[in-house]
């Protein structure tokens, strides 16, 4: 005899490559959890999927482009930002989001990230924080908590870490939000503010990674970081960027810490340009990309 | 295709190669580049920038050489023609983009104007060093193409011509100027548009359902989809399948790299692009590429009117190597030396050997860069090569 | 006819390159020649020795450089002090009589002064000096054609300045007629 399962169909299915699957992410990681906010949030959105683009760099976050049903670029190691710009300059009707983790964008891409954002360069970056390289085996990072262990670091990290949000927000980012693993509905909830948003804006989430961080750390596994995420989190919208950093199994400052309005770098551009020319200047490269 | 008439000034000018070759990206329908300021090669995007914004495209200054080069490759998936120029330093920095337009397969044009090295070295003085780095620079195996113009009016017309074989082999195209060409200034044609062919993307005409992004064509080379046309492509620096997925299957590996190198090696005869003189009854043939080229052509020429039987052979495209015509030529009764003069202490002279096997005596004139060879040191060099065959005799 | 190499020596900022552009842009554009022009600079953008190498041909140029020059130009006391031992013997050498103190020349060399800079002060402005020098060398040179300068200079100048520096041309070139009306001034004393 046999039985019928009843399998629900998963509400973001269509978002994602499922002929890829299973996912290269170990158990417990959090990088899918904020895909599945990321495929929920462009639901809420209403984008036109058609006109979204997600650019990654390298490492496991870098994955996410991969598992994305939507156009996709996993493009070299930290040079998401750049490729990205290209991109969205010369199609400015494309949505493009940046999708990588706290190695790819900060240490070998930091110096991109910073002149995106100098520029406003209108980009939707992600950051995945898991404060390690996962890929290459648990090494230290630029986001690295002070005194952590990591197989580079095995008598602990001496260096400081960025602050990830003050960095963004001194560069000149429009938007700049942190939440957790375990905030999902808030992730979702910002990264559809992105969408809606124009300019250079940032979300950074803090997300476990217990093959590596959590266990050469003794922090347990996922469940254990999501337990120190709750307790440790404290939900501060408009908290000085200055003032929320990160240490070792500290607390944990997460909200939405900037959101202004600066006018972006095509529409810099355009009106320079157009001031400028004059009646010479018949428009930027959009329409005649589209032509 | 014919070019935009908007982006071709046709004319005769009085142009360096830095605007010639501005002018040559317009013309092939380039509206997008980025760059890093870097001598002597910066000039390029300078007039680029001026011209530009008038034909609705844009010149990005990026942060490095590195986002420079990878800049140009987004905005080619996203449906524009671009470019990126660079010399030394730069040039060295942009090795692992070569690689990754190589492996994902886009159409990119990346000008080298060479200064002299290695590191800093002489930025505002020429040399031809980074041949071989155009050739094997990038990591791992993968096949390019290389041009080496030797005037203003080729940095026009072989401008183009990259964007078109970019375009027709879906692969960056070096283009390697020195820094005499690219700051001297002569007479450049710019012919009307009508009369510059111009070879279009390749993009698919399948639905997206049908659509893979890697399954070559006839040719090997597969067609093109760009970002926001609902194909919801996926593209990476792995070694992928004709799905674009990523694989770490041995034979997929195989397969996609073979095609790689492939498609351009088995039209290495179909891009054969040299130039040559008095090769019919060349006793000693001089070969020299870019500027170098016009050097030895005056040397050839002073050995001549001494009576000496010398020839020049110029690959225009140095990359792939126009094997086939030099072993022809290497095979021919008659022929006693070749001569291979470059601002470097010896790199097309290796290729050279290669292809003659051992059949004729290859000798290098090689310089150090900084500056090119005299015809005189050259025509010297040819007089004692025509000698040693005479006492040999 | 075989190559022409004319050599235009002097400071980063007196126009020098501009100059050797206008003449060659005049011979390439409306006299039919072929000319490749070359320059070399020091480090620093103003101040520094520069100079303008052209080599004028009815034939394409296949040496780029100058190593010899038949006409050299000097604008400063470094430039004559470097330039000058590698002037062709019968060469013509033109200097700028009040930057340039000119040492003993071999017989054959052929030497004329001209006062550019002062003759640009009188139209005001002192930056037209490179342009009454292309005027004067192109009277005592007869290259280019001076209608083919005029229109050089036209294509060259920037916008709005095209008035100004065809009067310098004019004033230079005015000079180096009367020049040669008179005997060129020989260098031997």
């Amino acid at each position: 005899m046999s039985t019928e399962v009843y399998l629900p169909p998963n509400p973001v299915e269509a978002l994602l490559r499922t002929d890829r699957m299973p996912h290269i992410w170990c158990p417990g990681c959090g990088i899918g959890t904020t895909m599945n906010c990321f495929a929920r949030a462009l639901q809420q959105a209403r984008l036109d999927l058609d006109k979204v683009v997600i650019v990654s760099g390298i490492g496991c976050s870098g994955r996410v482009a991969g598992y994305a049903n939507l156009d996709s670029f996993h493009t070299t190691h930290g040079r998401a930002i750049p490729f990205a710009t290209g991109l969205k300059l010369a199609n400015p009707e494309l949505t493009v989001v940046v999708y990588s983790g706290d190695g790819d964008l900060i240490a070998i891409g930091g110096n991109h990230f910073i002149h995106a954002a100098r520029r406003n360069v209108d980009l939707k970056v992600i950051c995945v924080n898991n404060f390690i390289y996962g890929m290459t085996g648990g090494q230290v990072g630029p986001t690295t908590p002070a005194t952590a262990l990591t197989s580079t670091t095995p008598y602990g990290c001496p260096e400081q870490p960025f602050n990830l949000p003050y960095l963004a927000e001194s560069a000149g980012a429009v938007y700049v939000a942190r939440w957790t693993a375990y905030h999902v509905r808030q992730i979702t909830h910002s990264m559809v503010e992105m969408f809606r948003k124009r300019g250079f804006c940032f979300l950074e989430i803090l997300s476990p990674c217990p093959t590596l961080y959590q266990r050469r750390n003794r922090l347990g596994d996922g469940l254990e970081a999501m337990k120190y995420y709750k307790e440790a989190s404290v939900t501060r919208h408009g908290a000085p960027t200055k003032e929320v950093a990160i240490s070792f199994q500290g607390p944990i400052l997460v909200g939405k810490f900037v959101d202004i309005e600066r006018p972006t770098y095509l529409e810099l551009l355009n009106q320079q340009l157009a001031r400028t020319l004059e009646a010479q200047y018949t428009g930027c490269i959009e329409d005649h990309v589209r032509s | 295709m014919k070019a935009d008439p908007r982006g071709v000034l046709a004319g005769v000018h009085f142009l360096d190669g830095d605007q010639a070759c501005a002018e040559g990206a317009l013309a092939a329908g380039c509206r997008f580049a980025a760059g890093y300021p870097i001598t002597p090669s910066t000039e390029i995007v300078e007039r680029f920038a001026q011209r530009v914004p008038l034909l609705g495209g844009m010149f990005l200054q990026m942060e490095d050489e590195l986002a420079a080069s990878i800049a140009i490759q987004g905005a080619v998936w996203a449906g524009a023609k671009a470019f990126t120029v660079t010399s030394g330093p730069g040039f060295s920095l942009m090795m692992e983009h070569i690689g990754y337009a190589a492996m994902t397969e886009t159409p990119c044009v990346i000008v080298d104007v060479q200064r002299g090295g290695p590191s800093t070295g002489l930025p505002t003085l020429p040399a031809q060093g980074d041949m071989q780095q155009a050739r094997w620079g990038s990591h791992g195996d993968y096949e390019i193409i290389a041009l080496a113009p030797n005037s203003p009016q080729e940095c026009f017309d072989l401008t183009i011509e990259a964007f078109n074989l970019a375009e027709q082999y879906r692969t960056p195209v070096l283009v390697m100027m020195d820094e005499i060409v690219g700051h001297m200034t002569e007479r450049v044609v710019i012919p009307p548009a009508d009369q510059i062919e111009i070879v279009p993307r390749r993009y698919t005409t399948k639905p997206p359902a049908d659509y893979r992004p890697f399954a070559p064509e006839a040719d090997l080379v597969p067609a093109m989809a760009r970002a926001g046309q609902g194909y919801r492509f996926h593209i990476t620096g792995l070694t992928h399948d004709e799905r674009g997925y990523p694989t770490t299957n041995v034979a997929a590996h195989d397969r996609l790299v073979r095609r790689l190198v492939a498609k351009i090696r088995n039209d290495a005869t179909r891009l054969t692009r040299v130039e040559e003189h008095f090769l019919e009854d060349a006793e000693v043939i001089v070969l020299a590429y870019g500027i170098t080229s016009r050097v030895a052509l005056r040397a050839v020429q002073m050995a001549r009117a001494r009576g000496i039987a010398a020839g020049l052979l110029r690959p225009i495209l140095i990359w792939p190597f126009p094997e086939a015509r030099l072993r022809q030529l290497a095979s021919r009764a008659g022929l006693s030396g070749i001569l291979v003069a470059e601002i470097n202490l010896g790199q097309i002279v290796r290729e050279v050997e290669r292809c003659v096997g051992g059949r004729v005596p290859v000798r290098l004139a090689g310089h150090a860069g900084g500056s090119v060879h005299h015809p005189q040191e050259l025509f010297e060099t040819i007089v004692e090569m025509a000698q040693a065959v005479e006492i040999e005799r | 006819m075989s190559a022409v190499e004319i050599q235009i020596g002097g400071l980063g900022g007196q126009g020098v390159i501009l100059a050797g552009m206008v003449i060659g842009r005049g011979l390439v554009l409306y006299d039919g020649y072929h000319v490749s022009l070359t320059q070399s600079f020091g480090p620093e953008a103003r101040g520094s020795a520069c100079s303008a190498q052209l080599v004028v041909s009815r034939e394409p140029v296949l040496y780029p450089y100058v190593t010899n020059p038949h006409i050299l130009v000097t604008l400063s006391q470094e430039a004559y002090r470097r330039f000058v031992p590698s002037l062709r013997p019968g060469g013509t050498l033109i200097v700028e009589e009040d930057l340039v103190r000119t040492s003993p020349l071999p017989d054959a060399v052929v030497l004329y002064r001209v006062p550019a800079t002062r003759l640009a002060e009188a139209l005001g402005r002192r930056l037209v000096m490179n342009m009454v020098l292309v005027g004067f060398f192109a009277a005592v040179v007869g290259l280019p054609h001076p209608d083919s300068a005029r229109r050089a200079i036209r294509d060259s100048v920037p916008a709005g300045t095209e008035t100004l520096n065809l009067a310098a041309f004019e004033q230079g070139y005015d000079f180096g007629l009367k020049q040669l009306a008179g005997s060129p001034v020989h260098a031997s004393p």
